[in-house]
């Protein structure tokens, strides 16, 4: 497709689907607050995992038994369920399984992501202070951070930045950042564009983003659906 | 085996007094003590510092306030340590007005915090918020190669939390995502009142089924209310 005739359209739910088929059965998943919580409306019915929420509960389902109980709420507050064989625990042990490298895969969102991993997505000063919550340990301690966010500002400013202007949430923990127009891993100093979806070509990928882009050998070109 | 003294939520809350520390369970409201805060939100002692994982709810447009955003309105803290106050707008307005003293500790961090008040450790070290604003004023250690903060213990002096039943001797259960913050606080607090749905006959509950020890609890309180 011609560059020119590209024209970019917000979209959470390619993020999501895009998120949703990175993960392996048998894994320990943490999805935050916001679009993060749209990823597991996409899994992969064949795909065993269980959600890691930090309020304390593993087997952690959207609806299903427990369902409707006031006393069962996702780290969002809202009512959740439990899986069969789930479990709940306190919150020091919720955050022992968290730092203690027993989570593979937490998915959080983005205010500002950079080229060296940093991460900052819980604070604008002066602006916005709702504080980190867990944020900070998931990023100490899950094996994989994956940031999901769409690729811009609402200022037109790419979220991937060569460096975050923001307060930090970690320095240098993400692994891969996947936006609604591809997915960049993160490796010495660079984002590594490993996918692009339909539309996006590399070329328009890098020449909106302001950051170091590697663009890789292989790359794919997806429809995600 | 001592039988715990059942309070009313209003006597209970009279063991609060002006400038104490309290900590107060409860994850979002859920698994927060509502009678309690209730009875303490109407006896009102002042200059408390709270430590909570968060402030409930207060939305300054539609104006639903819930759990202790009633008592951040009334101003009864004059300091709240906390993981999380974006669902509160009136404690962000405070904090940014430098009404009230507000910290922000991540989540875990907070936890063991209490964990480790409650366990005689002077603190622990943890990854957590290395190179953030979180590390502000913090040593940095180097064990085996890795860098961590040093954190320290908490401690208060009345823990408010909620179970879901208790035995007359004051054993706990919890019930579901409402255990959170609650049998942590229950072990770091000079008093603790534990406010719970059900109160059973000692026996009642096995001793393999006990989340919180009956030592650790001071009080008891029958919920008048589970929403607030």
């Amino acid at each position: 497709m011609d560059e020119t005739t590209i024209s970019y359209t917000p979209n959470k739910e390619i993020i999501a689907r895009r998120i949703a088929r990175m993960f392996h059965t048998g894994n320990v998943v943490n999805l935050g607050i916001g679009l993060p919580t749209m990823v597991e409306k996409y899994l992969p019915a064949d795909l065993e995992i269980l959600l890691q929420s930090e309020n304390g509960v593993m087997g952690l389902v959207p609806s299903g038994p427990g369902h409707g109980d006031r006393d069962v709420t996702d780290a969002g507050g809202s009512p959740a369920g439990i899986r069969l064989g789930g479990c709940y625990f306190d919150s020091a042990a919720s955050f022992g399984i968290i730092r203690g490298g027993h989570v593979d895969y937490t998915v959080l969102g983005v205010l500002e992501v950079d080229q060296e991993g940093n991460l900052a997505n819980y604070k604008v000063p002066g602006k916005m202070v709702p504080g980190m919550g867990g944020a900070m340990d998931l990023c100490s301690g899950a094996r994989v951070v994956i940031a999901a966010t769409v690729h811009f500002q609402p200022s037109g400013a790419s979220r991937l930045r060569r460096r975050c202007t923001l307060p930090l949430t970690a320095l240098g923990q993400v692994d891969f950042v996947v936006t609604d127009v591809g997915v960049f891993s993160v490796l010495g100093g660079r984002f590594h564009l490993t996918e692009c979806f339909v539309p996006y070509t590399p070329e328009w990928i890098v020449a909106h983003t302001d950051a170091d882009i590697v663009v890789a050998k292989e790359i794919l070109a997806k429809e995600i659906s | 085996m001592v039988v715990k003294p059942v309070l009313s939520a209003v006597d209970a809350s009279r063991l609060v007094h002006e400038g104490d520390r309290i900590m107060v369970g409860g994850f979002m409201d859920c698994g927060a003590p509502h009678s309690l805060l209730a009875a303490l939100h109407a006896a009102a002692p002042k200059n408390l510092t709270l430590i909570s994982n968060d402030t409930a709810v207060h939305d300054l447009k539609t104006g639903r306030i819930t759990g202790t955003g009633h008592l951040v309105q009334s101003r009864l803290f004059k300091k709240i340590i906390a993981s999380h106050i974006g669902t509160n707008q009136e404690t962000q307005r405070q904090m940014n007005a430098g009404e009230t003293e507000v910290e922000l500790v991540p989540q875990g961090t907070l936890a063991e915090q209490i964990r480790a008040g409650g366990a005689g450790l002077g603190g622990f070290l943890t990854p957590t918020g290395l190179a953030t604003e979180a590390s502000v004023g913090k040593k940095v250690l180097h064990v085996e190669g890795k860098s961590y903060l040093l954190e320290h213990a908490l401690k208060a002096d009345v823990a408010l939390i909620k179970a879901h039943k208790a035995d007359k001797a004051g054993n706990l259960v919890f019930h579901g995502t409402a255990r959170n913050f609650n049998p942590l606080m229950a072990t770091a607090a000079s008093i603790v009142i534990a406010e719970v749905e059900e109160i059973v006959e000692i026996g009642a509950i096995g001793p393999d089924e006990v989340h919180t020890p009956s030592i650790f609890v001071d009080y008891l309180v029958l919920a008048d209310r589970l929403e607030w």
